[in-house]
Formats: structure tokens, sequence, C-alpha cells
């Protein structure tokens, strides 16, 4: 008797349990397609992706630029994270991925096929571009990305502090060292670099002589005048007169002109607000010699436009592309100078620019002329972070400089014969 | 002041068993009430539970860069990489340090809390609720708030203005690692954010010790204070203790926000998880090798939970009783 109704209670449950393991497969399918797929449209939607610039007014810019174009609608993504690469590179993988971002030239996205060949609407302007913008963005005779600005990164000084404390502008690394020295006083430190002091890595290296890769691609950091340089940058690091875990970030102005340092590392984009902020106490000088036989250096950053590739949209976002930073040349010009200040990539706009015609940015034109060093293409995310690794534990650790960057040389090794056999 | 009472969490009123009305339809089945409640919450826990954590696995034998559906089996490689890789396997021994002192020093100090606030005869619900607020802020705006506020490098950040009054110069917090000073900066955030909740599991255990031991330990002779405290208190609490210990271990493996922001762009005082997420969605986008360094995470944890059970008799809690 209990068999029976054991059994008839089990044909029930099995039957029950069918349908709810039906029921839970029909809502896993739900969950499963989670309307991510919808992109297959018009192609009348266009999503753009771009860091979060620091200067008032240029999201609005941005958006502006983009809602006077009639073809699209362009929606604009405005990242506020401060690794903004780990953040598109973890997008373009995705569907949500952006049909066209801002970034700097690196070869691993033209090998990977995620951005688009845009040299059919270069070439018409090509010889209007800086030679040095176009060769940075040239793979196999290819351009991959529009130069939209110019950014060289320099040190801005206060000639009060430095006329105070008797220091003249350093020319070379030994004499930045002493001039922090000398500023430091009991409410200034005497330098700012940035809190973990990664973006002096490449023109500490220029300075010395040296390069991150040469022209065969093969690594070209590892020299002599490198790891002096890596131990000038330890006793800078352990004097006590850098500043360190300021609340900003060396991309902003604030602790210059919060009175926090003396000397702090910048770029051209920040000089308006010295300007307003310190008035005429603002000047400018490169990177200084590394090494005696080195040269003072200028690290000419920037930022560039391209096209997703992979994404379902190319063409109409490269047509976007085109109409903006090809031939809407009044935007470009507001985008280069009317926020912070950049140097317009295309002659015949930066001929235009009277902003930067006269005194300090005209200085800082100077500098980006006679001292500046383009992106290399070939020099991508992995080996910029390979050599972060080694500042990180030969500067602010006290890691041998040579044995880190053999580890460095491992890794940048791996990742050029990935890209280049 | 409802909130006072609090219920014993270990043995809840036993729920009444609805009697067996012969009834037709639906409503009245058990079997189908039984799936009504547990379907949604099975349903949840299958796909964003046990699904990742298969794929997880499944991921770990594959060839996986810059793809979650891969094609080429690997075997055992990922894990290879993974265990001679000197960057995980140095985090997994960093925190296997910091365990053994953060959850030591969390559980005195959740347990001190607890015994002050049981002691204290007025305003109790609210010591209680300011202890117990920082439970409710998000990591990551707790990591900001010390790093730029209490923790900045700059003189008039909060330690620096203290530390100024004695005359001591500035510190790095956190850009400097030697000396360690970050390792302060992680385990005074961390024990405010996390020290209130297990508080409030202590207090509830010490609400639920009957007074009669008290009273009778008195009548013989034993004196208030430590002699209580170290004969009565502390093994009446073994259970919540076992219980904080286990949860505080594992949070301690899984240590992510705070290091992440507190620590960006170093090479050190990188907890497991920050290490893996790097290797998975960093530049190298390699999950089948991020995958496996779960895995050995996942393992890790069990062993070290199951050991700590053993040693500590979790699951015969009641006997404690």
């Amino acid at each position: 008797m209990s068999a029976m109704s054991n059994s008839n209670w089990s044909r029930r449950s099995i039957f029950r349990a069918a349908a709810g393991m039906a029921a839970a497969g029909t809502l896993a399918a739900c969950g499963g397609n989670n309307g991510r797929g919808g992109s297959g449209g018009s192609g009348k939607n266009l999503t753009q992706m771009f860091h979060a610039y620091g200067e008032a007014g240029t999201e609005q810019a941005i958006k502006r630029y983009a809602k006077a174009y009639s073809k699209a609608n362009v929606a604009t993504q405005w990242i506020t994270s401060s690794d903004y690469e780990s953040k598109l590179f973890a997008t373009l993988l995705t569907k949500n991925a952006p049909d066209m971002f801002e970034f700097h030239p690196q070869i691993q996205m033209v090998k990977s096929g995620q951005v688009a060949d845009l040299s059919d609407i270069i070439d018409p302007v090509k010889a209007d571009f800086n030679p040095a913008d176009i060769a940075s963005h040239t793979v196999d005779g290819k351009i991959y990305g529009v130069r939209m600005i110019d950014d060289p990164q320099f040190f801005f000084y206060r000639p009060s502090l430095l006329e105070k404390a008797g220091v003249k502008v350093p020319e070379t690394l030994d004499e930045l060292i002493e001039a922090a020295a000398k500023l430091t006083t009991g409410k200034v430190k005497g330098l700012y670099i940035g809190n973990d002091l990664h973006a002096v890595i490449n023109p500490m290296i220029w300075s010395a002589g040296a390069d991150t890769l040469n022209a065969q691609n093969q690594i070209a950091y590892h020299t002599p005048g490198v790891i002096e340089g890596i131990k000038k940058m330890r006793k800078l690091f352990t004097s006590g007169h850098l500043l360190l875990d300021a609340p900003t970030d060396y991309w902003d102005p604030s602790a210059l002109n919060q009175g926090l340092c003396a000397i702090q590392f910048c770029g051209m984009w920040a000089m308006p607000q010295f300007q307003k902020a310190l008035g005429d106490d603002i000047g400018i000088f490169p990177f200084p010699k590394t090494i005696d036989s080195g040269k003072q250096s200028v690290y000419n950053g920037g930022w560039s436009m391209f096209v997703n590739a992979k994404g379902a949209n190319v063409d109409a976002a490269k047509e976007y592309v085109k109409w903006l930073w090809i031939d809407q040349k009044k935007d470009q010009e507001d985008w280069a100078t009317s926020y912070g200040f950049h140097i317009p990539p295309r002659a015949s706009i930066a001929a235009g620019a009277t902003k930067l015609k006269s005194g300090l940015p005209a200085e800082g034109v100077k500098l980006f002329n006679e001292f500046g060093h383009f992106d290399n293409i070939g020099w991508t995310q992995a080996m910029i972070t390979a050599l972060e690794d080694v500042f990180a534990n030969s500067v602010r650790k006290g890691g041998d400089p040579e044995a880190s960057l053999d580890k460095a040389d491992t890794a940048v090794n791996r990742e050029l014969k990935k890209l280049f056999g | 002041m409802s909130t006072t009472t609090t219920r014993d969490l270990a043995s809840p009123a036993p729920a009444k068993a609805t009697s067996a009305k012969p009834r037709r339809g639906l409503r009245g089945n058990r079997t189908f009430n039984f799936w009504l409640f547990i379907g949604p919450f099975l349903l949840g826990l299958m796909i964003f539970v046990y699904v990742p954590i298969g794929w997880s696995i499944y991921l770990s034998f594959f060839e996986a860069r810059f793809t979650v559906t891969p094609s080429k089996f690997v075997g055992f490689d990922n894990y290879t990489y993974m265990l001679t890789n000197p960057d995980f396997v140095g985090s997994l021994g960093t925190f296997t340090v910091f365990a053994a002192f953060i959850v030591p020093t969390t559980w005195a100090l959740s347990l001190g809390l607890a015994l002050l606030v049981n002691r204290l005869r007025f305003m109790r619900a609210f010591f209680r609720s300011v202890f117990f607020l920082p439970t409710a802020c998000s990591y990551v705006a707790a990591a900001l708030i010390w790093k730029m506020s209490i923790f900045s490098g700059v003189r008039f950040g909060l330690m620096n203005t203290i530390i100024g009054w004695f005359g001591v110069d500035n510190i790095a917090w956190l850009s400097n690692p030697s000396p360690p000073w970050y390792w302060f900066v992680i385990v005074t955030a961390r024990l405010w954010l996390q020290s209130g909740f297990y508080m409030i599991l202590f207090l509830a255990a010490l609400q639920n010790i009957p007074g009669e031991l008290y009273e009778a330990a008195a009548i013989d002779g034993a004196k208030p204070g430590w002699q209580t405290f170290r004969y009565i208190t502390l093994p009446q609490l073994r259970a919540t203790s076992t219980a904080v210990i286990l949860l505080l271990l594992i949070a301690a493996y899984q240590a992510f926000d705070e290091f992440f922001n507190l620590l960006s762009k170093t090479t050190w005082g990188r907890p497991p998880l920050v290490e893996l997420y790097y290797t998975a969605l960093g530049e190298n986008q390699d999950y089948g090798a991020g995958s496996a360094g779960a895995v050995i995470l996942t393992l890790l944890i069990i062993i070290v939970t199951l050991f700590q059970g053993k040693l500590m008799g979790f699951g015969r809690s009641e006997e404690a009783k």
C-alpha cells in the first residue's frame, strides 16, 4: 500500500518537476537574450566614447557638435573613471562597443582588427596634417585614426618662487632635484610630477638619449642612461621634496594653483587655468636632461578619433568622423582652443589659432616643435604597463633597476613577438 | 524602542505546520507551493551564481583570450600558468598573512564594541546605530574618503594635520610603499566598514545568554569582569564567533574594492581578486587564466574554511548552548 501511494506521488512530482524545469528553461532563455543585440538598425544611431576632459564646457562642446550632425543621432559616452583604457578595451569586446572612440594610436588595435582604415577620408587632406601625426597613425601605408588635438606635456613653474629661492630654471635632472630641495619650505613642496610618477616615464627615457622602441621595433629603453635616470628618480622620490598623495593627479592644475608645490608637471591643456589662477607668475620648461649627454624632451601626447571596425555602422561612423574632424574646421578650432589649450594638428587651423600665437602658449608651441616626441604606434598598452611596473618597483619601491628592466623586457618582448612576429 | 528586542537567530520560532486539510486545487498543494516560493530564488541562483561558476570552471580549461566562448582546449595549462605566476602566488601569500592579521583584529574589535554597547544603560539604540552605519557605506566611497581627505598626502590632510601638531613631517600614506603605511590606511578603512556588522551579530548573541548563568556564577563566587567573561560569556559566544570568523576569512580573501581604489597602479598590496581582475579584464583579457585563478582561490577558501570549521566546531553550534 505504501508502495502504491509512493509511486502515485512520484509520478505527479515528476510531471511537476518537468513542468517547472520547462518554465525555468524558458525564463533562462529570456535572460540570455537580454536585448543587448538590437544594434542592427538603420545606422541612424551612433555612439561615441570620450574620456572626461577636465576643462569646463568640453562635454557640452562634444555633444553640441554631435547634435549639429543631420545624418545620424550621435550619442556620447563620457567616461569619468581614471582608467579610460581598461574601460574602452573591455567595452570594445562587447556588443555595446561604441561606433567611434577617442584613444591614442596603438598597433594591437590595428592587428586585431578593432579599428577601421580611415585612409580614404584622410588622404585628401593629408598634406594639411602634421606629418608626425600622420606617421604615428600609419601602419603599412594605411592611416587608422584622425588626430584631433596635440597635447605637449612639460613643467609649469612659478618664477617668483624660483627667484626667491635663488634657483634657475633646471636644465638637467640633477638641477631639478636640487631645485626641488631649495624650493621646499614648510608649506610648499618643491615639485609635483603626479602621485604615481608615471607621466614622466617617457620624457625621462627620451632625455636620457634613449627611446621606447627603435625604428626596427626593438627595445631601446634598456640603456645605462635610463638606469642612471631611474636611480635619480628614486633619489628624488625619497628626498621628501616631492608632493605625493595630492588630491588631484598631474593632469589637473590644482596642485600648483593652490600653492601645494612650486613646480608641476602638466600639459598644454591646463595653460588657461594656470594663467587664470596665477596671472603672469607662470613659466614652462621641458623635461631636463636625464644625463649630461641627453637632450631635453617633451611628450607630444594628444587624442585621436578611431572608428570601431567591428561595429555595425562602420560606414556611418566614418562619415561622421569625416564630417566633424575633417570638414568642420570651426568646430576643430573651437575644440583645440576654447576650453583647454591644445595644438591643432592641421596647419590650416593652427595658422588661424590666434590664442596660441603669443605669450606662454607660443612658448608651449615652441617646446612642442623643438623638443617634442610623438606617440609610437608600436608602443602598446601592455608595454606602457610594463614600464609603469618598472617605476613602481624601482622608483617608488627600492628595487634594483636592472632587475625590473629585465622583467619589463620579458613582457615587452612577448608583446612585440605577438605583434611583429 | 521596538528595535531593542532581538530575536535569537540560531533558533527562530518554529513555523506552524499547516494543518493538512484535504483540499483540491493548486492552492493547497504543498509541492506547488514549494516551487512557488523556491522557484524564483532557485532560478536567480542558477542564472547568476551556478551558471557563471560552471562557466568559469569550463573556461579555465580553455585558451580564452578576448572571448568567453573559446574552442581551444588546453587542459591544466592555465592552472600551471597561474600557479607559477609569481604575482598571483605572491598575492595569495600576502593575503594569507593579511587574513591572519585582519580576522582576529576585526573579531576582537567587534566583540569589544558589542560588549561596550551591551553594557550601556541609555542611548543603546543610538550607539548601536552609530557603529552599524558604516556597514551601509559603499567600499568605494569609503576608499575615496580615506584617500582624498583622511590620508591625503598634503599638509591639510586630516592625519597629516594631526601628526603635524606633534611636529611630525607629512607622510605620503599611499604613494610610498616604504614604510608600508598603506596597510594602515587599508586596515583602518576595513575595520571601520566591517566592525559594525559583526558587532550586531555579537550583540544579538550576548543578549541571548541567559541571565541565570551570571547569577549562578556570582553565587559560586565568580568575580565579575575577566573571570565571568572568560568562563561564561566567551564560551556562550562560541557559535557566533565561529560564524563571524568564517565570514571574516572569506571576506579577507575576497577583498577588492578598497584595494583597487586605494592602490591603483602599484605592484604591491594586490589581493588575489585584484590580480585576477588585471589578468582577466586588463589589457590581456585572458579569461582562461583568470578563471583558473578564480578556481584556485575558491578551492583555497574552501580548504581554509573547512579546516577552521573542524577546528572550531562549526555545525556543532547547538552543543554550545
